[in-house]
């Protein structure tokens, strides 16, 4: 990896080379599976029935003869399936490489050993990076289902999932694991599925959003419902992009975070001048040139608040506004006590069977270790085998996704991975 | 090397001591090497906690459940006898509250274990009376500045404390500084450099 890092830095000419690293998986495809074809729609949680349903997933290395060492790899709020390896030549290509998300931790000798394990992370429903949702044509009206969508649970995501791993003939996982709504389908896994993972790994995660995580989905929410481009869901076709969507991710992003990365990140530095404009609609003289409409609509005259408004933008580029409002939503429902447990975490989780690594962040205030402690906790008491891990951090929540391989949380991360899953014999 | 040789032979008396199928919980139970054996010899369901980072990694490896954690707070959590044994090995002396410590691990275990290095060893009473300064040995190798040994004591406070908190102790294991287990004549506070005690909550007797 070193190697091929000082190489990028070397020459111009050498950074259009295609490097494809000894541990990557290198270039892989985008898949599609269909079911729930009508009349055999999927039933939802909520009664309502969908179908038919296309889920868009990848696989990286080798299903085995018994089809005993998958494991099922499960995204965040604004994933998609492409979590490791490159689309294209072109993606390896350049100073920022477009890798899948969690390349890091997948591939051939990483914490996810792609020589060893099956890996499959599918795009959830609900989402919009290929599966089916709000943004999907409804067959019914030949149009975008906009709010015709039905309300998916992250109970519904993983009855999807089981759908692809029959699919695949795949009767056993190794692992479900996944970072925050990720975490919360690796815990659904084992109290829907109890049989299929032999073990969970979940990262700040929780088994039930707080009344704080709902509060800033709520806020998230209603600044999208109340841009006027949203049109109540059917801004489809008019390549409007919506600012309410921009300012939920800058919410999001901000509850990402931790008051002291932002501090060290930020501090109070302005982001062009070097003294106060005394102005609610300043001009910057220095802004670039090519700064997007969207962006010039933001505050922008401390450093964090043009931060703020780049990845609102860059949102709004790639994700939709429809989904964000289903998946969050989805996440607010999640309550593991209610569903399985009469109120009770500790009962929700008698039928666990799969072995538990819990993993939180330090500075994570959104989903915080006491939240993963209690997981663990009701575990404990039911006898099962778990293990936990804080791991010390100043990035929030976003510790868990954290692009340097180098820095101590990915170490960290990575080798409780590893050694957890040396034990878990396939 | 002194240290794992002692480490060792206080192992072998603990996995001597826990029978077979039985719930244990290890308080700082560092690289969990305590409870992979007693899981492959005595079949244990056991559970280790641990503070550091590295430690806790190790046990992973091995296959011993493990929960991050600071023990001289999450105790409290712990349900009454919820296991067969609590351990607490070599990890007494490092703990901030050694007080609620103590009287948690019999609260929460049917009983404990308890090993510690006796701080009233001849050798370091030699070393204080003759050099004046912080004793150090094989198995205490810090300076009095950064030593994580923040509550040293001997094989007779530990009896006191004890007596005073209405804890039985039905086992005590004394060795010499070569690790080996020997009969103390009642000397054990001048010639045991390391204990291991097997200890109780007193029912309340009504009268």
């Amino acid at each position: 990896m070193e190697k091929n890092g000082n190489k990028n830095n070397n020459s111009h000419q050498e950074q259009k080379e295609v490097i494809i690293e000894k541990d990557s998986v290198g270039i892989v495809k985008k898949q599609n599976f269909t079911f729930a074809e009508p009349p055999n729609e999927m039933i939802l949680e909520s009664g309502e029935k969908l179908g038919p349903i296309t889920l868009a997933y990848e696989t990286y290395g080798v299903l085995n003869k018994d089809k005993s060492n998958a494991i099922l790899i499960l995204h965040a709020l604004s994933g998609g399936s492409h979590a490791a390896g490159y689309y294209s030549e072109e993606d390896t290509k350049g100073e920022k490489k477009k890798t899948g998300w969690w390349d890091i931790m997948i591939g051939p000798g990483k914490a996810i050993d792609t020589n060893k394990y099956f890996v499959i992370c599918s795009n959830v429903l609900g989402s919009c990076y290929g599966s089916t949702g709000p943004s999907s044509i409804n067959p019914k009206t030949g149009k975008p289902y906009g709010l015709d969508f039905p309300v998916v649970t992250i109970s519904d995501m993983v009855k999807a999932q089981k759908y692809l791993l029959d699919y695949l003939g795949i009767e056993k996982l190794v692992t479900v694991i996944g970072g925050s709504m990720g975490g919360m389908q690796a815990i659904e896994w084992t109290l829907q599925f109890p049989d299929i993972p032999q073990s969970a790994i979940v990262i700040a995660s929780c088994a039930a959003q707080t009344a704080q995580e709902i509060a800033f989905d709520a806020i998230g929410r209603n600044s999208i419902i109340s841009d006027p481009d949203w049109e109540n869901g059917n801004y489809f076709n008019k390549n409007k992009k919506l600012k309410g969507l921009a300012i939920a991710r800058m919410i999001g992003h901000v509850t990402y975070l931790s008051e002291e990365g932002m501090e060290k990140k930020f501090g109070r530095k302005l982001q062009y001048d070097k003294k106060y404009s005394y102005k609610i609609k300043p001009k910057f003289e220095n802004e670039p040139a090519d700064l997007s409409e969207m962006e010039k609509q933001f505050d922008r005259e401390f450093a964090v608040e043009s931060y703020l408004s780049h990845q609102g933008k860059k949102f709004v580029d790639r994700f939709d506004a429809n989904s964000y409002l289903y998946l969050t939503k989805a996440m607010d429902y999640f309550d593991v006590a209610a569903k399985y447990g009469g109120g009770s975490l500790v009962n929700a989780f008698k039928r666990v069977k799969a072995e538990y690594l819990l993993i939180s962040f330090s500075s994570d205030w959104l989903y915080s270790a006491m939240e993963s402690k209690e997981i663990v906790r009701a575990l404990r008491l039911n006898n099962k085998d778990v293990s936990y891990i804080e791991i010390k951090s100043r990035h929030g929540h976003d510790a868990f996704l954290l692009e340097k391989k180098s820095v101590t949380e990915n170490k960290i991360l990575s080798q409780a991975i590893k050694n957890f899953l040396s034990y878990i014999k396939p | 090397m002194a240290k794992d040789i002692k480490l060792k032979s206080t192992f072998e008396e603990i996995i001597k001591i826990i029978e077979e199928n039985s719930r244990v919980l290890d308080l700082g139970c560092g690289d969990g090497e305590l409870l992979h054996q007693l899981m492959e010899k005595k079949n244990i369901y056991g559970l280790g906690i641990e503070i550091n980072t590295d430690e806790v990694l190790k046990c992973i490896k091995k296959g011993v459940s493990v929960i991050q954690e600071d023990i001289d707070e999450g105790l409290d959590e712990y349900h009454n006898e919820s296991y067969d044994y609590v351990i607490l090995s070599e990890t007494l002396q490092t703990v901030k509250r050694p007080d609620y410590v103590l009287n948690q691990i019999v609260r929460i275990g049917k009983k404990a274990i308890v090993s510690f290095p006796n701080y009233a060893h001849i050798s370091t009473r030699f070393q204080i009376m003759f050099l004046g300064k912080t004793p150090k040995t094989k198995i205490l190798p810090y300076d009095w500045y950064n030593t994580p040994n923040i509550h040293l004591l001997s094989i007779k406070d530990f009896k006191e404390f004890c007596k005073k908190n209405n804890i039985k102790i039905l086992k005590e294991i004394y060795f010499t500084t070569n690790g080996k287990k020997f009969f103390t004549f009642g000397f054990e506070n001048l010639l045991a450099e390391e204990a291991v005690f097997v200890i109780q909550k007193k029912e309340l007797t009504l009268f």
